[in-house]
């Protein structure tokens, strides 16, 4: 079932030293992280950043299974990427044929931008695979809390993303349950022109709809019950506390931010 | 009787290869017979909607097999298709997926998918209305101006409307009031005697099963450990609780008084039983009335 495949923003519990970090203090790191990845040039600055990747990986137990199965869906997009690179780099011509030219340099170009994006997508999956979605919304919620200033409404825009992800499992098992009594009637969901599929869509996205609808409502009022009206004067059941382990994860993240700044420098 | 769907050593491993995996049905033989009135019973969990999405070929097996009338279901593509117009499975809360504009045409949802013409459409139609007890005026109706039990019916008539020869429902009557959850069940005896067709009924009530089944299957811990008639199954009353499963309270009961000391014949479920085994053990006594009658009463009031 392809809707199973869908790992995006799914959690797997665990009780690493990754699990037990500041969701903060992650999110700093996955953004410190790919600003290396997008200063890194040369095979030295990439192949530090994949072992840190690895390293990560190892320590947070993440099956590397998991992380390649989350790739499928951006698969068309890196041979697309790869593709575009090999042609439309200039350079040392490596292969000649009509209007098509592999250059050295794009091959060299296409694998890095390949590799590139697998490690931004592994990396941001590392994130969303180890913390709660609930925790991840908090410090969200933190670290944006000065825009607070601006009048930016912070706490509802992280109150309705940890909604959103609090019910996407639970619209893709609606959405499959769905798929699967209308299937029992006989729809055909894969066959046909792109006209039919749309079509078959019906019995599937009017129940769908009716039911998120009528969620929303649930939701609403069971919020309304307990007396829920926005931000002000909230306070949390879980504080933010950093720990020792989230400064020194940060300062190393920073020290390999700035080390593969000086490794891609132009002439080394 | 001969059998109309089996499973052969059926296995199905959800999220195999994530933390999540876990076996919902581990080498699963099953067999319903042709015409039989069939019970499911397991707790939440216990792997028996895994084992009904694999009877009309939802679900795939991770190994084993299935076969409807003696062919794998999973033959070819056009014979898996068939098979769910011949398994007809109705999903828990089915008023959740309706979707048309009128009721007429979500029930002929499934007969129109079998590409039958619109005069066989029709009659099928108004046949499953009738069969779940909704008034031909009520037809061109939207699906969504009904009550939560109207709607359940119209899910069940449209499942009906491919007239399969297996029918099976998840918990037809959950959340229906008393009354209702009755009727629902009245409906389905009355498809299965007019089509002779094999219900399958998944359930985790026991009162309710007890009372239609003639063979009950009970499925815990992705297996299945007991099955028979509910006499033989109910006899291992211990067993069943120790599953999570409650029986039904007059076996309770009965199971009581027998731990008791009272000479008394256990696997009673129904009303009617529990007065036979009561009288003849009185009969076998010669006492009327003395000694047995008190702790009759005692074992109701501890239930």
């Amino acid at each position: 079932m392809a809707l199973k495949d869908i790992t995006l923003g799914q959690y797997f519990p665990g009780d690493t030293i990754i699990h037990r970090m500041d969701p903060r203090a992650k999110l700093l790191l996955t953004v410190l992280y790919i600003v290396a990845l997008f200063m890194a040039k040369g095979l030295l600055a990439y192949g530090v950043l994949f072992a840190v990747l690895a390293l990560w990986v190892a320590v947070s137990r993440v099956s590397p299974k998991a992380i390649l199965r989350g790739m499928k869906p951006i698969l068309f997009i890196l041979v697309f990427t790869g593709i575009l690179n090999i042609f439309y780099t200039p350079g040392r011509e490596l292969w000649h044929w009509g209007f098509l030219t592999v250059t050295v340099e794009g091959l060299w170009s296409a694998f890095f931008m390949v590799v590139r994006i697998l490690m931004l997508i592994a990396s941001t999956f590392l994130l969303t695979y180890t913390t709660s979605p609930i925790m991840l919304t908090d410090g969200l919620e933190n670290l944006m809390g000065p825009l607070k200033k601006l009048h930016v409404p912070v706490h509802e825009l992280a109150m309705m993303m940890s909604i959103a992800l609090r019910f996407i499992p639970t619209l893709i098992e609606e959405t499959d349950k769905i798929m699967s009594a209308q299937k029992a009637r006989g729809a055909d969901f894969e066959t046909g022109n792109l006209l039919q599929k749309a079509k078959a869509m019906v019995p599937l996205l009017v129940p769908l709809f009716i039911s998120a609808f009528r969620r929303a409502d649930e939701l609403a009022i069971a919020m309304e019950c307990r007396c829920y009206h926005g931000g002000v004067g909230r306070t949390r059941l879980r504080q933010l506390k950093y720990q020792s382990f989230d400064f020194a994860a940060l300062f190393l993240a920073l020290a390999l931010c700035v080390g593969i700044f000086f490794l891609s420098r132009p002439g080394l | 009787m001969k059998p109309i769907l089996e499973t052969k050593k059926l296995s199905h491993i959800y999220s195999a290869g994530t933390p999540f995996e876990h076996g919902a049905l581990l080498d699963v033989d099953f067999t319903a017979y042709r015409g039989e009135y069939l019970g499911i019973i397991g707790h939440t969990g216990s792997g028996k909607s895994t084992l009904t999405q694999h009877l009309n070929g939802l679900l795939k097996p991770t190994s084993g097999q299935v076969l409807f009338e003696g062919k794998d279901i999973w033959e070819s593509k056009e014979r898996t298709r068939q098979t769910r117009f011949q398994v007809g499975l109705v999903f828990q809360y089915p008023e959740y997926q309706l979707f048309e504009e009128t009721i007429y045409k979500d029930i002929a949802f499934g007969p129109r998918n079998m590409k039958l013409d619109e005069a066989e459409v029709d009659r099928r139609v108004r046949q499953a209305a009738a069969f779940v007890g909704l008034p031909d005026h009520l037809l061109e109706k939207s699906p969504f101006e009904l009550s939560g039990g109207q709607k359940r019916r119209v899910a069940i008539a449209g499942v009906i409307a491919m007239e399969p020869s297996v029918l099976i429902l998840d918990e037809p009557t959950a959340g229906l009031d008393p009354v209702g959850a009755a009727s629902i069940l009245q409906n389905i005896h009355n498809y299965h005697t007019a089509k002779n067709a094999t219900i399958i009924l998944v359930s985790h009530s026991m009162e309710e099963v007890a009372r239609t089944v003639d063979r009950l299957v009970v499925v815990n811990d992705a297996r299945i450990p007991l099955q028979g008639t509910p006499r033989e199954v109910f006899a291992h009353g211990s067993e069943l609780e120790a599953m999570g499963l409650g029986i039904p309270q007059v076996t309770r009961v009965f199971h009581r008084l027998k731990a008791l000391g009272v000479d008394i014949d256990p696997s009673v479920y129904t009303i009617d039983q529990a007065k036979a085994a009561i009288m003849a053990a009185l009969k076998a006594h010669g006492r009327p009335g003395q000694d047995s009658g008190p702790s009759v009463g005692k074992g109701k009031g501890a239930v």
